[in-house]
């Protein structure tokens, strides 16, 4: 109970903010108590998407389980597809082929900007400008058109396989992706004239939800809302996997941490995604997609419907599953939204014995009361666009 | 192995507390003893050589059938060195560990995680709640010895009803 300097008593109400709310993006719970419109407290409630993937993992081969990291973070599926099987790849010691590499590379990259379009749209549209949403699902339809020639699929994609992807790049693969990276620099372009300078913009989002680099790391926040307070963390500058070491991009950092600082960090790193699937496109090796590993890769079709050896081959990958040697690994990758690891403990029998999956939307939005605490009732919709959480992600 | 310089400094600063290390595919781990974990969490974060400042992952395994039954891992890295590390802590069915919280921040909702999923109890956590399962929800998800479709005699519709009401 609060006095307020008309000697009026004011009362601190509590407000439920979702799980049903247009700008939670998914099923978000926040109890909020509120002093006016100031937010006191700030408690999130998750676990509506909860699917325990941890647990099937347990009961799944490692090949079956590619199909479930799809709906981890569905903006960008094919950047979990290729986390995951690089965890499992790293626990059986095997190297994908060059070609490999550099598919993986390209796809992981335009999910990328997938992700940070239909993210910058949402975000925006939730304060009000509703004409950005507009020009980034434009390019959002033009990555997902290419998304469905390579994979047959726009979300659920499961491209990747242990020890390669499921397939080769499609005929007029190269023609699509450099229709779009050559025009795409434009079109950002298009974007920061809509907002980077537009007041309203700045107001709803400059030193909003700010978060010092210090309390950043130890919330373990990570991509860019880890790097818009200063911290320059990348897994692909800082642990490299996939070659990225090979390739000329720099990583965007913030300085104040908040809300708009991360928008800005968002921008930058489409431009130098785009950048890098320019360099890939343009070094993209010839030779085989898939290993040579008969105890790793499934036989071809052709040899599994008329040949004895080749449907005893399935047979026994599919019943059995691939079957690592006993350890532990933990492989950590830079998802959209920051670092997606996957802690794999292996008994040496075809299933994991067991999953950890180490999301960034779960760490950066246990911070997220930290941000909001303090602030205004109006601000809790700008901060949570700018953090991204995916739910699927956050409650696996 | 031998060269793992966190590894040498552990054993040279904490000789009680380190029982066992191991390594595969490059990476190392360690065991640590359940009454020296704050201790070793705290000096690998601050020592200037290590500077673990990055909880990247904290969870448990069920190794149902062994004692003790429970292994709670911390996976580390570090923003300045760029290096990893894995500390892990053995724990009996009944046993619970202090909590990392005053180390780490993200350990807040990671023990949480676990303390949802395991059953595992954290001393000195600020608010020790379940996270993803409702507050009555029978049983630890992940143990092993907890079904993959739930327990059978559990009435989700009176659940839900008390859910309800309660609200």
């Amino acid at each position: 109970m609060a006095e307020s300097s008309t000697g009026l008593k004011t009362e601190v109400m509590t407000l439920n903010f979702g799980p049903q709310h247009p700008a939670t993006h998914g099923t978000l719970r926040i109890v909020l108590e509120l002093d006016g419109e100031t937010v006191v407290k700030a408690m999130p409630h998750i676990g509506f998407l909860h699917r325990g993937f941890e647990k099937l993992a347990e009961h799944h081969t490692y090949h079956q389980f590619i199909v479930h990291t799809d709906r981890l973070d569905y903006l960008g599926p094919l950047v979990n597809n290729v986390g995951y099987v690089l965890a499992v790849e790293k626990l059986l010691g095997i190297e994908v082929t060059p070609r490999c590499r550099f598919m993986r590379v390209i796809l992981c990259e335009l999910s990328r900007i997938a992700d940070h379009l239909l993210w910058l749209g949402t975000a925006s549209l939730d304060l009000g400008a509703f004409t950005a949403l507009l020009y980034t699902f434009r390019e959002r339809e033009q990555l997902y058109d290419i998304f469905e020639n390579v994979t047959g699929a726009r979300l659920t994609t499961s491209f990747t396989r242990i020890g390669g992807m499921a397939g080769d790049l499609p005929e007029g693969f190269e023609k699509q992706v450099a229709d779009f990276t050559s025009t795409f620099p434009d079109k950002i372009q298009e974007y920061e004239r809509l907002l980077t300078r537009n007041k309203i913009w700045a107001h709803r989002t400059r030193g909003v939800g700010a978060i010092s680099a210090e309390e950043a790391v130890s919330y373990g926040l990570s991509g860019p809302n880890l790097r818009a307070s200063g911290v320059e963390y990348d897994l692909r500058k800082a642990l490299p996997y996939l070659g990225y070491q090979e390739f000329d991009f720099e990583v965007p950092v913030g300085e104040n941490g908040d809300a708009y600082d991360r928008y800005l960090c968002r921008i930058e790193e489409m431009r130098q995604s785009n950048e890098i699937v320019k360099q890939a496109m343009s070094r993209l090796p010839d030779g085989p997609v898939n290993l040579d590993m008969p105890k790793v890769m499934l036989p071809e079709k052709d040899s599994v419907y008329n040949t004895m050896e080749g449907l005893i081959h399935h047979f026994k990958l599919i019943v059995e599953g691939i079957t690592p040697p006993c350890g532990e690994v933990y492989q950590g990758i830079e998802a959209p939204n920051g670092e997606l690891g996957f802690y794999i403990v292996s008994r040496g029998e075809g299933k994991p014995y067991r999953m950890r999956i180490r999301s960034p939307s779960f760490c950066n939005y246990s911070a997220f009361h930290r941000m909001i605490e303090g602030g205004m009732l109006s601000d809790l919709v700008s901060v949570l666009g700018s953090l991204n959480i995916i739910a699927g992600e956050l409650d696996r | 192995m031998e060269d793992n310089l966190t590894l040498k400094k552990l054993k040279e600063k904490f000789p009680d507390y380190v029982l066992d290390a191991g390594e595969f595919r490059d990476q190392v781990y360690v065991y640590v003893d359940k009454r020296g974990v704050l201790e070793v969490l705290n000096f690998l974060r601050d020592d200037a050589q290590l500077n673990y400042d990055f909880l990247t992952d904290l969870t448990a395994v069920d190794n149902l059938g062994k004692e003790p039954r429970f292994e709670m891992v911390y996976n580390l890295y570090s923003i300045k060195y760029r290096h990893r590390f894995r500390v892990k802590v053995s724990l009996a069915e009944d046993e619970s560990i202090p909590s990392s919280v005053e180390v780490w921040k993200t350990a807040d909702w990671h023990e949480r995680e676990v303390f949802d999923m395991f059953g595992i109890n954290f001393e000195g956590h600020p608010d020790l709640r379940r996270i993803m399962m409702p507050d009555d929800y029978p049983g630890h998800p992940l143990r092993k010895d907890f079904p993959l479709q739930g327990p059978e005699d559990v009435d989700y519709e009176e659940m839900m009803k008390k859910h309800l009401k309660s609200d």
